[in-house]
């Protein structure tokens, strides 16, 4: 066997890792679910019409709460998509960064200069505008 | 793996579990305290010396407390969304080294749960996760103030959320390492710090996570003044609870991915080095208090404004000026 990985994690260590967040996870759902059912166990439950109407501030609710919103959310989620997805690009570029010196530099001020251009294009449209 | 090497992750696992959960009730306390300080009242003092036992008694009385659903929400979602914003809170810690490496038994024990080698992506991944248990409880409510309060939520984590993947961009220019076992090990002495190297870089990232937990000057999402309660308005009981429980627990994570990343960790000297890497927390922890009782809170349109036409750019700023400095 070539040393190609020499150096590196074995699958079964890293699952080995894995592993112990996937226990982690299991103990913190057990906690948030043994408290719920505790909780049922001993609380009062006397439910009646009144009670269960959605809070509007002690008045009768008006018209269906599934009310029209901003569309400025759906266009901050999309230029959120936009720039997630840079940041995704940036990591190994980061990572590595430090043997590949200037050329890696100026490629990155290429990408991130396309990037800002659409920001500022976004904020010419009035798009980061929120009133 | 034989039995003393389960015995010892059983007992991490729950030393660390009992050490957050211990914090998150003691947060609240302390919170109340230090509010009630700087103005100028007393606070709670009445339960226990000096209020010791109040957390203990606020869980006995939400656990008495009648759960309430609404007539139209839907039940399934209603249910489960309290825990998907605790849980994932949750998560996070589990890839934060809390001490020095020890030897117990003859074994070497690294007291992190799971050390992961993409450690930082793995907190990016699992913090993002934490909107979905605002939005989809605001939405499951079926009630007109959470459904805002929601919308609001999850429009100003994904905003500040951008700018915090970037700050990090220009902290793994330095560290070249998604570990956070290495990254703490290269932070050995206190010049060695990252936030030395990155100042800008932490400035931003702090910024993101109080925005990331909601915190004042960025609890929008909650404002009591215009949404009542904003997402929580129509959860009561061990829901409600939930739903603090991970706000709280959310800041203690943050503040220890803080401390982890910019300010070396469990390193220091002569004390031991979980006591280090608590006093650290609890100095981020006090910080979150201080600016609670200090700042007011931000105009919604100030909020977006300042997240995508100051913070972004700096944050691309800092990215610049780290790699022109590291190829000089």
């Amino acid at each position: 066997m070539p040393d190609r990985f020499a150096g590196r994690l074995t699958a079964l260590e890293m699952f080995g890792n894995y592993a112990y967040t996937g226990i982690w996870l299991l103990i913190g759902v057990g906690f948030v679910l043994v408290t719920f059912w505790f909780a049922s166990l001993i609380r009062p439950q006397r439910p009646n019409p009144t009670k269960l109407e959605n809070y509007e501030c002690g008045e009768m609710p008006l018209s269906a709460s599934y009310l029209q919103f901003n569309v400025k959310y759906y266009i901050f989620a999309l230029i959120f998509v936009i720039f997630d997805v840079e940041v995704v690009f940036l990591f190994p570029w980061a990572v590595v960064y430090n043997s590949l010196g200037l050329f890696a530099l100026i490629e990155m001020l290429v990408f991130l200069l396309i990037l800002i251009f659409g920001l500022a294009y976004a904020w010419k449209k009035g798009a980061l505008q929120w009133v | 793996m034989d039995l003393i090497d389960i015995g010892i992750t059983v007992g991490k696992v729950v030393i660390i579990f009992g050490a957050l959960m211990g914090m998150v009730a003691y947060m609240t306390l302390f919170e109340r305290r230090v509010i009630a300080f700087i103005q100028g009242r007393i606070g709670p003092n009445r339960v226990g010396f000096q209020g010791l036992l109040q957390p203990i008694a606020d869980a006995v009385k939400l656990l008495f407390k009648e759960d309430v659903t609404p007539a139209g929400a839907n039940k399934f979602l209603f249910a489960i969304a309290p825990m998907l914003s605790f849980i994932p809170t949750l998560l996070t810690i589990a890839v934060i080294p809390v001490a020095e490496s020890s030897t117990i038994f003859g074994r070497e024990v690294d007291w992190i749960i799971s050390d992961i080698n993409i450690g930082i992506l793995f907190v990016l991944a699992v913090t993002a996760m934490e909107v979905y248990g605002i939005i989809i409880g605001g939405w499951a409510s079926n009630s007109k103030y959470p459904l805002l309060g929601a919308l609001r939520a999850s429009a100003q984590m994904i905003s500040y959320e951008v700018s915090l993947g970037l700050a990090l961009v220009g902290l793994l220019m330095v560290t070249g390492t998604f570990s956070m076992t290495e990254i703490v090990a290269q932070q050995s002495s206190f010049l060695q710090w990252n936030i030395f190297k990155q100042p800008l870089g932490f400035l931003l990232f702090i910024i993101g996570a109080f925005a990331e937990v909601n915190r004042i000057p960025f609890d929008l999402p909650e404002a009591e003044a215009e949404l009542v309660g904003g997402y929580n308005t129509e959860f009561s009981s061990m829901k409600f609870a939930m739903y603090f429980m991970g706000e709280y627990a959310a800041m203690i994570s943050i503040s220890a991915i803080m401390v982890t990343l910019y300010f070396g960790g469990w390193q220091g000297p002569i004390l031991p080095s979980p006591i280090w890497f608590l006093l650290k927390v609890g100095a981020f922890l006090f910080t979150f208090v201080w600016v609670r009782g200090t700042l007011p809170r931000f105009r919604y349109d100030q909020l977006m404004r300042f997240g995508w036409l100051v913070l972004l750019p700096l944050a691309l700023f800092n990215i610049f000026i780290t790699g022109v400095i590291m190829v000089l």
